[in-house]
Protein backbone atom coordinates (compact mmCIF):
# COMPACT_ATOMS: atom_id res chain seq x y z
CA UNK A 1 0.00 0.00 0.00
CA UNK A 2 1.12 3.17 -1.30
CA UNK A 3 1.53 6.08 1.04
CA UNK A 4 -1.05 7.91 -0.45
CA UNK A 5 -3.61 5.53 -0.16
CA UNK A 6 -3.24 4.31 3.71
CA UNK A 7 -2.96 8.46 3.96
CA UNK A 8 -6.43 8.79 1.99
CA UNK A 9 -7.91 5.61 3.57
CA UNK A 10 -7.12 6.75 6.85
CA UNK A 11 -8.33 10.45 6.31
CA UNK A 12 -11.66 8.97 4.90
CA UNK A 13 -11.86 6.85 8.19
CA UNK A 14 -11.59 9.80 10.24
CA UNK A 15 -14.39 11.65 7.95
CA UNK A 16 -16.67 8.93 8.78
CA UNK A 17 -16.32 8.84 12.04
CA UNK A 18 -16.62 12.27 12.60
CA UNK A 19 -20.38 12.24 10.78
CA UNK A 20 -21.36 9.38 13.22
CA UNK A 21 -20.59 11.89 16.04
CA UNK A 22 -23.55 13.98 16.00
CA UNK A 23 -25.91 11.04 16.42
CA UNK A 24 -23.23 8.50 18.61
CA UNK A 25 -23.17 11.70 21.58
CA UNK A 26 -27.34 11.98 21.07
CA UNK A 27 -28.35 8.23 21.30
CA UNK A 28 -25.75 8.03 23.99
CA UNK A 29 -26.60 10.77 26.39
CA UNK A 30 -30.56 10.50 25.30
CA UNK A 31 -30.85 6.56 24.99
CA UNK A 32 -28.46 4.53 26.46
CA UNK A 33 -28.17 6.91 29.51
CA UNK A 34 -31.91 6.91 30.35
CA UNK A 35 -31.77 3.08 29.69
CA UNK A 36 -28.95 2.01 32.37
CA UNK A 37 -30.53 4.55 34.45
CA UNK A 38 -34.01 2.85 34.41
CA UNK A 39 -32.19 -0.68 34.68
CA UNK A 40 -30.47 0.99 37.75
CA UNK A 41 -33.93 2.01 39.14
CA UNK A 42 -34.92 -1.51 39.18
CA UNK A 43 -32.31 -2.50 41.17
CA UNK A 44 -33.77 0.03 43.91
CA UNK A 45 -32.19 -0.41 47.34
CA UNK A 46 -29.68 -3.04 45.60
CA UNK A 47 -32.31 -5.49 45.74
CA UNK A 48 -34.07 -7.85 43.67
CA UNK A 49 -37.43 -7.51 44.95
CA UNK A 50 -39.30 -5.31 42.47
CA UNK A 51 -38.16 -8.23 40.18
CA UNK A 52 -39.60 -11.15 42.68
CA UNK A 53 -42.64 -9.40 42.94
CA UNK A 54 -42.83 -8.47 39.09
CA UNK A 55 -42.05 -12.90 38.32
CA UNK A 56 -43.95 -14.10 41.22
CA UNK A 57 -46.88 -12.06 42.46
CA UNK A 58 -49.97 -14.26 40.70
CA UNK A 59 -51.44 -11.07 39.48
CA UNK A 60 -48.25 -9.57 37.73
CA UNK A 61 -47.50 -13.20 36.51
CA UNK A 62 -50.71 -13.16 34.82
CA UNK A 63 -50.24 -9.72 33.44
CA UNK A 64 -47.05 -11.18 31.57
CA UNK A 65 -48.72 -14.20 30.11
CA UNK A 66 -51.43 -12.68 29.11
CA UNK A 67 -49.27 -10.26 27.45
CA UNK A 68 -47.51 -13.08 25.91
CA UNK A 69 -50.44 -14.83 25.19
CA UNK A 70 -52.16 -11.93 23.17
CA UNK A 71 -49.37 -11.36 21.24
CA UNK A 72 -49.13 -15.13 20.16
CA UNK A 73 -52.88 -14.42 18.78
CA UNK A 74 -52.22 -11.57 17.45
CA UNK A 75 -48.98 -13.14 15.43
CA UNK A 76 -50.97 -15.75 14.06
CA UNK A 77 -53.69 -14.15 12.70
CA UNK A 78 -52.06 -11.48 10.86
CA UNK A 79 -50.33 -14.49 9.24
CA UNK A 80 -53.16 -16.24 8.14
CA UNK A 81 -54.93 -13.13 7.04
CA UNK A 82 -51.73 -11.04 5.34
CA UNK A 83 -50.34 -14.05 4.19
CA UNK A 84 -52.91 -14.90 1.04
CA UNK A 85 -53.15 -10.94 0.58
CA UNK A 86 -49.14 -10.71 0.37
CA UNK A 87 -49.35 -13.25 -2.51
CA UNK A 88 -52.76 -11.74 -3.84
CA UNK A 89 -50.57 -8.64 -4.26
CA UNK A 90 -47.51 -10.49 -5.50
CA UNK A 91 -49.45 -12.12 -8.80
CA UNK A 92 -52.57 -10.15 -9.34
CA UNK A 93 -52.76 -8.42 -12.92
CA UNK A 94 -52.38 -4.87 -13.43
CA UNK A 95 -54.20 -1.92 -11.60
CA UNK A 96 -55.00 -4.67 -8.89
CA UNK A 97 -51.64 -4.96 -6.64
CA UNK A 98 -51.44 -0.83 -6.70
CA UNK A 99 -55.17 -0.48 -5.36
CA UNK A 100 -54.52 -2.93 -3.20
CA UNK A 101 -51.43 -1.69 -1.51
CA UNK A 102 -53.60 1.81 -1.32
CA UNK A 103 -55.79 -0.81 1.45
CA UNK A 104 -52.65 -1.76 2.98
CA UNK A 105 -50.77 1.44 3.40
CA UNK A 106 -53.66 4.06 3.83
CA UNK A 107 -54.08 2.50 7.26
CA UNK A 108 -50.61 1.53 7.73
CA UNK A 109 -50.27 5.81 7.52
CA UNK A 110 -52.81 6.97 9.53
CA UNK A 111 -52.83 7.68 13.09
CA UNK A 112 -53.05 4.47 15.51
CA UNK A 113 -55.85 6.85 17.60
CA UNK A 114 -57.49 7.37 14.60
CA UNK A 115 -57.96 3.93 13.81
CA UNK A 116 -58.76 2.77 17.40
CA UNK A 117 -61.69 5.31 17.59
CA UNK A 118 -62.56 4.32 14.43
CA UNK A 119 -62.94 0.87 15.83
CA UNK A 120 -64.37 1.92 18.99
CA UNK A 121 -67.14 3.22 16.79
CA UNK A 122 -67.78 0.12 14.72
CA UNK A 123 -67.81 -2.56 17.60
CA UNK A 124 -69.42 -1.00 20.75
CA UNK A 125 -72.13 -1.38 22.04
CA UNK A 126 -74.13 1.43 20.27
CA UNK A 127 -71.87 0.81 17.46
CA UNK A 128 -72.43 0.33 14.03
CA UNK A 129 -72.01 -3.56 14.18
CA UNK A 130 -74.17 -4.31 16.64
CA UNK A 131 -76.96 -1.48 15.13
CA UNK A 132 -76.61 -3.45 11.71
CA UNK A 133 -77.30 -6.72 13.77
CA UNK A 134 -79.70 -6.10 16.24
CA UNK A 135 -81.76 -4.10 13.42
CA UNK A 136 -81.51 -7.54 11.37
CA UNK A 137 -82.98 -9.29 13.96
CA UNK A 138 -79.81 -11.74 14.24
CA UNK A 139 -79.31 -10.85 17.78
CA UNK A 140 -81.73 -9.46 20.56
CA UNK A 141 -78.62 -8.13 22.67
CA UNK A 142 -75.62 -6.34 21.68
CA UNK A 143 -72.79 -8.58 21.78
CA UNK A 144 -69.82 -7.29 23.74
CA UNK A 145 -66.99 -6.69 21.07
CA UNK A 146 -65.27 -3.50 22.78
CA UNK A 147 -63.71 -3.19 26.77
CA UNK A 148 -62.72 -6.82 26.66
CA UNK A 149 -60.23 -9.07 24.59
CA UNK A 150 -62.07 -9.14 21.68
CA UNK A 151 -61.93 -5.96 20.88
CA UNK A 152 -57.84 -5.89 21.91
CA UNK A 153 -57.57 -8.48 19.40
CA UNK A 154 -59.45 -7.07 16.43
CA UNK A 155 -57.83 -3.47 17.28
CA UNK A 156 -53.90 -4.87 16.93
CA UNK A 157 -54.54 -6.96 14.65
CA UNK A 158 -55.52 -3.89 12.21
CA UNK A 159 -52.34 -1.76 13.30
CA UNK A 160 -50.18 -4.59 12.80
CA UNK A 161 -51.38 -6.50 9.74
CA UNK A 162 -49.64 -4.64 7.32
CA UNK A 163 -46.58 -5.05 9.17
CA UNK A 164 -47.02 -9.04 8.13
CA UNK A 165 -48.49 -7.96 4.51
CA UNK A 166 -45.02 -5.88 3.76
CA UNK A 167 -41.97 -8.22 4.17
CA UNK A 168 -43.83 -11.32 3.14
CA UNK A 169 -45.21 -9.06 -0.54
CA UNK A 170 -41.44 -8.24 -0.78
CA UNK A 171 -40.39 -12.00 -0.25
CA UNK A 172 -42.84 -13.39 -2.37
CA UNK A 173 -42.34 -10.39 -5.39
CA UNK A 174 -38.82 -11.68 -5.74
CA UNK A 175 -39.13 -15.38 -5.90
CA UNK A 176 -38.33 -16.63 -9.27
CA UNK A 177 -41.63 -18.60 -10.16
CA UNK A 178 -39.77 -20.80 -12.88
CA UNK A 179 -39.15 -22.75 -9.67
CA UNK A 180 -42.98 -23.61 -8.99
CA UNK A 181 -43.36 -24.17 -13.02
CA UNK A 182 -40.24 -27.11 -12.76
CA UNK A 183 -42.07 -28.36 -9.57
CA UNK A 184 -45.31 -28.64 -11.14
CA UNK A 185 -43.57 -29.98 -14.81
CA UNK A 186 -41.73 -32.90 -12.41
CA UNK A 187 -45.58 -34.19 -11.62
CA UNK A 188 -46.20 -32.15 -8.08
CA UNK A 189 -49.60 -31.61 -7.21
CA UNK A 190 -51.25 -28.10 -6.10
CA UNK A 191 -50.89 -28.56 -2.82
CA UNK A 192 -47.57 -30.19 -2.96
CA UNK A 193 -46.20 -27.09 -5.26
CA UNK A 194 -47.22 -24.54 -1.80
CA UNK A 195 -46.02 -26.99 0.53
CA UNK A 196 -42.89 -28.52 -0.46
CA UNK A 197 -41.57 -25.46 -2.73
CA UNK A 198 -43.90 -22.18 -2.33
CA UNK A 199 -44.09 -21.57 1.28
CA UNK A 200 -40.63 -23.03 2.04
CA UNK A 201 -39.02 -20.37 0.02
CA UNK A 202 -41.45 -17.41 1.93
CA UNK A 203 -40.29 -18.62 5.24
CA UNK A 204 -37.93 -15.95 5.79
CA UNK A 205 -40.74 -13.19 4.70
CA UNK A 206 -43.20 -15.06 7.57
CA UNK A 207 -40.33 -15.29 9.98
CA UNK A 208 -39.82 -11.67 9.36
CA UNK A 209 -43.63 -10.53 9.66
CA UNK A 210 -43.51 -12.64 12.89
CA UNK A 211 -41.16 -11.66 14.57
CA UNK A 212 -41.78 -8.25 13.67
CA UNK A 213 -45.27 -8.28 14.95
CA UNK A 214 -44.89 -10.63 18.33
CA UNK A 215 -42.16 -7.83 19.05
CA UNK A 216 -44.63 -4.51 18.38
CA UNK A 217 -47.07 -6.48 19.87
CA UNK A 218 -45.64 -7.00 23.55
CA UNK A 219 -44.85 -3.50 23.86
CA UNK A 220 -48.67 -2.47 22.83
CA UNK A 221 -49.72 0.31 24.58
CA UNK A 222 -52.53 2.40 23.14
CA UNK A 223 -54.50 0.03 21.52
CA UNK A 224 -55.43 -2.22 24.46
CA UNK A 225 -55.79 1.32 26.67
CA UNK A 226 -58.58 2.32 24.71
CA UNK A 227 -60.40 -0.51 23.45
CA UNK A 228 -59.65 -2.97 26.74
CA UNK A 229 -61.26 -0.39 28.63
CA UNK A 230 -59.45 -1.05 31.56
CA UNK A 231 -60.62 -4.63 31.89
CA UNK A 232 -57.72 -6.08 29.67
CA UNK A 233 -54.01 -5.62 31.33
CA UNK A 234 -51.24 -5.77 29.37
CA UNK A 235 -47.74 -5.28 30.54
CA UNK A 236 -47.41 -1.46 28.79
CA UNK A 237 -50.42 -0.52 30.62
CA UNK A 238 -49.78 -1.44 33.86
CA UNK A 239 -46.04 -0.11 33.56
CA UNK A 240 -47.99 3.44 32.43
CA UNK A 241 -50.51 2.72 35.47
CA UNK A 242 -47.81 2.11 37.88
CA UNK A 243 -45.76 5.14 36.68
CA UNK A 244 -48.78 7.55 36.56
CA UNK A 245 -51.14 6.51 39.08
CA UNK A 246 -48.82 4.80 41.71
CA UNK A 247 -45.70 6.68 41.12
CA UNK A 248 -44.13 3.01 41.64
CA UNK A 249 -40.92 3.80 39.68
CA UNK A 250 -38.35 0.91 41.41
CA UNK A 251 -41.38 -1.73 40.31
CA UNK A 252 -42.27 -0.09 36.44
CA UNK A 253 -38.61 -0.21 35.80
CA UNK A 254 -38.32 -3.82 36.80
CA UNK A 255 -41.33 -4.53 34.66
CA UNK A 256 -39.92 -2.79 31.54
CA UNK A 257 -36.81 -4.71 32.04
CA UNK A 258 -38.87 -8.01 32.11
CA UNK A 259 -40.67 -6.72 28.92
CA UNK A 260 -37.54 -5.08 27.18
CA UNK A 261 -35.61 -8.74 27.69
CA UNK A 262 -38.80 -10.74 26.68
CA UNK A 263 -38.32 -8.58 23.70
CA UNK A 264 -34.67 -8.61 22.93
CA UNK A 265 -34.93 -12.58 23.32
CA UNK A 266 -38.02 -12.94 20.88
CA UNK A 267 -35.90 -10.30 18.02
CA UNK A 268 -32.41 -12.55 19.04
CA UNK A 269 -34.28 -15.46 18.65
CA UNK A 270 -36.14 -14.98 15.73
CA UNK A 271 -32.77 -13.26 14.02
CA UNK A 272 -30.81 -16.32 14.38
CA UNK A 273 -33.20 -18.24 12.64
CA UNK A 274 -32.98 -16.03 9.78
CA UNK A 275 -29.52 -16.09 10.23
CA UNK A 276 -29.46 -12.52 8.37
CA UNK A 277 -31.13 -14.18 4.88
CA UNK A 278 -33.62 -11.18 5.25
CA UNK A 279 -33.85 -7.44 6.30
CA UNK A 280 -37.08 -7.10 7.53
CA UNK A 281 -36.46 -3.21 8.89
CA UNK B 1 -47.99 -30.71 -17.63
CA UNK B 2 -51.07 -31.84 -16.18
CA UNK B 3 -53.75 -29.97 -17.26
CA UNK B 4 -57.13 -31.74 -17.02
CA UNK B 5 -60.17 -29.97 -16.65
CA UNK B 6 -60.99 -30.94 -12.50
CA UNK B 7 -57.15 -29.63 -12.18
CA UNK B 8 -58.12 -26.67 -13.86
CA UNK B 9 -61.53 -26.30 -11.42
CA UNK B 10 -60.05 -26.45 -8.62
CA UNK B 11 -57.57 -23.76 -9.59
CA UNK B 12 -60.45 -21.84 -10.14
CA UNK B 13 -62.20 -22.89 -6.84
CA UNK B 14 -58.97 -21.83 -5.12
CA UNK B 15 -58.84 -18.01 -7.11
CA UNK B 16 -62.08 -17.45 -6.26
CA UNK B 17 -61.69 -18.18 -2.45
CA UNK B 18 -58.37 -15.98 -2.62
CA UNK B 19 -60.10 -13.25 -3.86
CA UNK B 20 -63.18 -12.93 -1.64
CA UNK B 21 -60.83 -13.79 1.12
CA UNK B 22 -58.76 -10.79 0.16
CA UNK B 23 -61.60 -8.33 -0.34
CA UNK B 24 -62.88 -9.26 3.34
CA UNK B 25 -59.54 -8.23 4.78
CA UNK B 26 -59.23 -4.86 2.62
CA UNK B 27 -62.54 -3.99 4.06
CA UNK B 28 -61.26 -4.79 7.37
CA UNK B 29 -58.45 -2.57 7.05
CA UNK B 30 -60.34 -0.01 5.54
CA UNK B 31 -63.50 -0.26 8.04
CA UNK B 32 -62.52 2.22 10.90
CA UNK B 33 -61.39 4.77 8.51
CA UNK B 34 -63.84 4.60 6.76
CA UNK B 35 -66.50 5.15 8.97
CA UNK B 36 -65.28 8.13 10.72
CA UNK B 37 -66.60 10.21 7.79
CA UNK B 38 -70.62 9.67 8.39
CA UNK B 39 -69.65 10.07 12.38
CA UNK B 40 -67.65 13.55 11.49
CA UNK B 41 -70.50 14.66 9.42
CA UNK B 42 -73.17 14.01 12.20
CA UNK B 43 -75.41 17.03 14.16
CA UNK B 44 -75.35 14.23 17.15
CA UNK B 45 -73.15 14.95 20.13
CA UNK B 46 -73.59 11.36 20.92
CA UNK B 47 -71.85 8.26 18.80
CA UNK B 48 -75.34 7.13 16.76
CA UNK B 49 -75.21 5.60 13.60
CA UNK B 50 -76.93 6.41 11.61
CA UNK B 51 -76.50 9.84 12.17
CA UNK B 52 -79.90 11.80 12.87
CA UNK B 53 -79.08 14.71 10.74
CA UNK B 54 -75.91 16.31 8.71
CA UNK B 55 -73.40 19.08 10.43
CA UNK B 56 -70.36 20.90 9.98
CA UNK B 57 -69.99 21.45 13.86
CA UNK B 58 -67.56 19.59 14.82
CA UNK B 59 -65.23 20.68 11.88
CA UNK B 60 -65.99 24.12 13.18
CA UNK B 61 -65.32 23.15 16.86
CA UNK B 62 -62.43 21.73 15.86
CA UNK B 63 -60.64 24.63 13.53
CA UNK B 64 -62.14 27.23 16.15
CA UNK B 65 -61.24 25.65 19.46
CA UNK B 66 -57.92 26.66 20.62
CA UNK B 67 -56.86 23.92 22.73
CA UNK B 68 -57.04 21.88 19.62
CA UNK B 69 -55.64 24.28 17.38
CA UNK B 70 -53.03 24.73 20.04
CA UNK B 71 -52.20 21.32 20.49
CA UNK B 72 -52.04 20.92 16.54
CA UNK B 73 -49.80 23.76 16.23
CA UNK B 74 -47.48 22.31 18.89
CA UNK B 75 -47.72 18.75 17.09
CA UNK B 76 -46.18 20.12 14.12
CA UNK B 77 -43.41 22.35 15.53
CA UNK B 78 -42.53 18.94 17.15
CA UNK B 79 -42.86 16.87 14.04
CA UNK B 80 -40.30 19.44 11.92
CA UNK B 81 -38.11 19.94 14.18
CA UNK B 82 -37.89 15.96 14.56
CA UNK B 83 -37.87 15.47 11.14
CA UNK B 84 -34.95 17.90 10.87
CA UNK B 85 -32.53 16.60 13.48
CA UNK B 86 -33.48 12.98 12.24
CA UNK B 87 -32.60 13.34 8.96
CA UNK B 88 -29.66 15.62 9.45
CA UNK B 89 -28.60 13.14 12.05
CA UNK B 90 -29.27 9.99 10.52
CA UNK B 91 -27.83 10.84 7.11
CA UNK B 92 -24.59 11.17 8.37
CA UNK B 93 -24.82 8.07 10.46
CA UNK B 94 -25.81 6.03 7.76
CA UNK B 95 -22.90 7.41 5.53
CA UNK B 96 -20.72 6.57 8.49
CA UNK B 97 -22.06 3.08 8.88
CA UNK B 98 -22.60 1.95 4.97
CA UNK B 99 -18.82 3.45 4.57
CA UNK B 100 -16.94 3.58 7.71
CA UNK B 101 -14.26 0.79 7.98
CA UNK B 102 -13.36 1.63 11.88
CA UNK B 103 -14.04 -1.14 14.60
CA UNK B 104 -17.08 -1.18 16.34
CA UNK B 105 -18.97 0.03 13.04
CA UNK B 106 -21.04 -3.40 13.49
CA UNK B 107 -21.66 -2.19 16.77
CA UNK B 108 -22.57 1.05 16.39
CA UNK B 109 -25.15 -0.05 13.76
CA UNK B 110 -27.08 -2.35 16.07
CA UNK B 111 -27.48 0.76 18.67
CA UNK B 112 -28.40 2.64 16.15
CA UNK B 113 -30.96 0.66 15.46
CA UNK B 114 -31.97 -0.70 18.87
CA UNK B 115 -35.05 2.08 19.51
CA UNK B 116 -36.94 0.04 17.05
CA UNK B 117 -36.95 -2.94 18.91
CA UNK B 118 -37.11 -1.03 22.50
CA UNK B 119 -40.97 -0.80 23.10
CA UNK B 120 -41.97 2.65 23.35
CA UNK B 121 -42.77 2.54 27.07
CA UNK B 122 -40.24 1.41 28.11
CA UNK B 123 -38.02 4.34 26.82
CA UNK B 124 -40.72 6.56 27.48
CA UNK B 125 -40.68 5.63 31.15
CA UNK B 126 -36.56 5.73 31.15
CA UNK B 127 -36.62 9.25 29.41
CA UNK B 128 -39.05 10.30 31.99
CA UNK B 129 -37.20 9.90 34.66
CA UNK B 130 -33.81 11.19 33.35
CA UNK B 131 -35.99 14.52 32.23
CA UNK B 132 -37.63 15.06 35.63
CA UNK B 133 -34.22 15.27 37.43
CA UNK B 134 -33.29 17.74 34.56
CA UNK B 135 -36.55 19.28 34.77
CA UNK B 136 -37.30 19.14 31.01
CA UNK B 137 -40.65 18.22 31.64
CA UNK B 138 -43.51 20.26 30.07
CA UNK B 139 -41.14 21.70 27.48
CA UNK B 140 -41.61 20.62 23.63
CA UNK B 141 -37.97 20.75 22.68
CA UNK B 142 -37.85 17.47 25.38
CA UNK B 143 -40.54 15.92 22.96
CA UNK B 144 -38.60 16.69 20.45
CA UNK B 145 -35.27 14.90 21.87
CA UNK B 146 -37.64 12.16 22.77
CA UNK B 147 -39.14 11.43 19.18
CA UNK B 148 -35.71 12.06 17.41
CA UNK B 149 -33.85 8.74 19.16
CA UNK B 150 -37.35 7.07 18.30
CA UNK B 151 -36.85 8.45 14.23
CA UNK B 152 -33.54 8.00 14.19
CA UNK B 153 -33.18 4.13 13.00
CA UNK B 154 -36.07 4.85 10.17
CA UNK B 155 -33.95 7.77 8.53
CA UNK B 156 -30.56 5.14 8.83
CA UNK B 157 -32.45 2.42 7.45
CA UNK B 158 -33.90 3.95 4.35
CA UNK B 159 -31.22 6.00 3.54
CA UNK B 160 -28.41 3.40 4.49
CA UNK B 161 -30.33 0.98 1.96
CA UNK B 162 -29.73 4.10 -0.78
CA UNK B 163 -26.47 4.27 0.07
CA UNK B 164 -24.97 0.58 -0.87
CA UNK B 165 -26.86 1.01 -3.94
CA UNK B 166 -25.58 4.23 -5.01
CA UNK B 167 -22.00 3.95 -7.37
CA UNK B 168 -19.51 5.51 -5.32
CA UNK B 169 -17.61 6.10 -8.68
CA UNK B 170 -19.49 8.92 -9.61
CA UNK B 171 -18.39 10.58 -6.41
CA UNK B 172 -14.70 9.51 -7.05
CA UNK B 173 -15.44 11.53 -10.72
CA UNK B 174 -16.37 14.43 -9.22
CA UNK B 175 -13.31 14.45 -6.72
CA UNK B 176 -10.65 13.52 -9.30
CA UNK B 177 -12.40 16.78 -10.90
CA UNK B 178 -11.13 18.98 -8.26
CA UNK B 179 -14.41 18.74 -5.48
CA UNK B 180 -13.86 17.58 -2.28
CA UNK B 181 -15.22 14.78 -0.69
CA UNK B 182 -17.85 17.32 1.40
CA UNK B 183 -18.38 19.35 -2.07
CA UNK B 184 -19.01 15.94 -3.68
CA UNK B 185 -21.32 14.41 -1.43
CA UNK B 186 -23.58 17.59 -1.61
CA UNK B 187 -23.52 18.04 -5.26
CA UNK B 188 -23.38 14.55 -6.84
CA UNK B 189 -24.47 12.04 -4.04
CA UNK B 190 -27.37 13.18 -2.30
CA UNK B 191 -29.63 14.92 -4.97
CA UNK B 192 -29.44 11.36 -6.34
CA UNK B 193 -30.20 9.46 -3.26
CA UNK B 194 -33.27 12.47 -3.00
CA UNK B 195 -36.47 9.94 -3.03
CA UNK B 196 -34.60 8.09 -0.16
CA UNK B 197 -34.26 10.88 1.53
CA UNK B 198 -37.97 12.29 1.14
CA UNK B 199 -39.39 9.21 2.36
CA UNK B 200 -37.21 9.06 5.58
CA UNK B 201 -37.80 12.78 6.83
CA UNK B 202 -41.99 12.06 5.53
CA UNK B 203 -41.30 9.05 7.88
CA UNK B 204 -39.79 10.90 10.87
CA UNK B 205 -42.26 13.74 10.08
CA UNK B 206 -45.16 10.90 10.66
CA UNK B 207 -43.80 8.85 13.35
CA UNK B 208 -43.62 12.03 15.42
CA UNK B 209 -46.75 14.00 14.49
CA UNK B 210 -48.74 10.43 15.82
CA UNK B 211 -46.55 9.80 18.68
CA UNK B 212 -48.35 9.54 21.86
CA UNK B 213 -46.68 7.94 24.55
CA UNK B 214 -43.57 10.12 24.77
CA UNK B 215 -45.37 13.07 24.06
CA UNK B 216 -47.95 12.04 27.01
CA UNK B 217 -45.11 11.56 29.74
CA UNK B 218 -42.73 15.11 28.73
CA UNK B 219 -45.48 16.96 27.96
CA UNK B 220 -46.60 17.59 31.18
CA UNK B 221 -49.70 19.62 30.61
CA UNK B 222 -48.78 21.39 27.70
CA UNK B 223 -50.85 18.66 24.93
CA UNK B 224 -49.99 17.09 21.90
CA UNK B 225 -52.65 16.83 19.12
CA UNK B 226 -52.34 12.54 19.76
CA UNK B 227 -52.46 13.53 23.70
CA UNK B 228 -55.54 15.82 23.27
CA UNK B 229 -56.90 12.81 21.15
CA UNK B 230 -56.19 10.75 23.26
CA UNK B 231 -57.90 12.18 26.42
CA UNK B 232 -61.27 13.17 23.97
CA UNK B 233 -61.74 9.69 23.13
CA UNK B 234 -60.75 8.14 26.70
CA UNK B 235 -63.34 10.98 28.03
CA UNK B 236 -65.97 10.46 25.18
CA UNK B 237 -66.13 14.02 25.05
CA UNK B 238 -67.63 14.98 21.26
CA UNK B 239 -67.37 13.67 18.11
CA UNK B 240 -64.76 16.50 17.15
CA UNK B 241 -62.04 13.59 17.66
CA UNK B 242 -64.28 12.55 14.17
CA UNK B 243 -63.64 15.50 12.45
CA UNK B 244 -59.84 15.70 13.28
CA UNK B 245 -59.49 12.41 12.10
CA UNK B 246 -61.14 12.92 9.06
CA UNK B 247 -58.57 15.62 8.56
CA UNK B 248 -55.83 13.60 9.11
CA UNK B 249 -56.61 10.88 6.97
CA UNK B 250 -57.20 13.45 4.15
CA UNK B 251 -53.65 14.85 5.10
CA UNK B 252 -52.23 11.15 4.77
CA UNK B 253 -53.60 10.56 1.37
CA UNK B 254 -52.64 13.87 0.05
CA UNK B 255 -48.92 13.52 1.40
CA UNK B 256 -49.16 9.75 -0.08
CA UNK B 257 -50.14 10.70 -3.22
CA UNK B 258 -47.02 13.36 -3.80
CA UNK B 259 -44.28 11.53 -1.89
CA UNK B 260 -45.27 8.28 -4.21
CA UNK B 261 -45.03 10.71 -7.28
CA UNK B 262 -41.59 11.98 -6.31
CA UNK B 263 -40.32 8.71 -6.93
CA UNK B 264 -39.61 5.48 -4.67
CA UNK B 265 -42.82 4.82 -3.64
CA UNK B 266 -42.47 5.65 0.42
CA UNK B 267 -43.67 2.97 1.77
CA UNK B 268 -42.26 0.19 0.05
CA UNK B 269 -38.68 1.93 0.55
CA UNK B 270 -39.46 2.71 4.22
CA UNK B 271 -39.43 -0.87 4.74
CA UNK B 272 -36.17 -1.70 2.69
CA UNK B 273 -37.76 -4.98 1.38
Amino acid sequence: MSATTWWRRHHDNAGSLLAATPAMLFLAVLYLLPMVLLLAQSLEGRSLVHYEKALTDGLYVRVLVDTLLIAAYVSVACLLMGYPVAYFLSIAPAPWPMIGMIFVLLPFWTSVLVRTYGWMVILGRNGILNRTLLESGLISTPLPLINNTAGVLIGMVHVLLPYMILPLYAVMKRMDRGLLSAAEGMGASGLQVFTRVYFPLTLPGVLAGVTLVYVLSIGFFITPALLGGGKVMMVAVLIEQQVRTFLNWGFAAALSVVLLTATLLVYVGLRKLLRGNVQWT
Amino acid sequence: MDMTPRRIRRGRTVRYALYVWCTLIFVFLMAPLIVVFPISLSSSAYLQFPPPGWSWRWYEAYFTDSTWMDATYRSLNIAFWTTLLTTVMGTMLAFSLVRGKYRGVNILNQVSLMPLVVPVIVYSIAVYSLFAQWQLIGYWQAIVLGHTVHAIPFVVIIVSAALRTFDISQEHAAMSLGASRAMAIWKVTLPQIRPSLVSAAFLAFISSFDELVVAMFLGGSNMTLPKKMFDNIVNEIDPTIAAVSVVQILMVTAVLLIVSKLGAGAAPASHGS
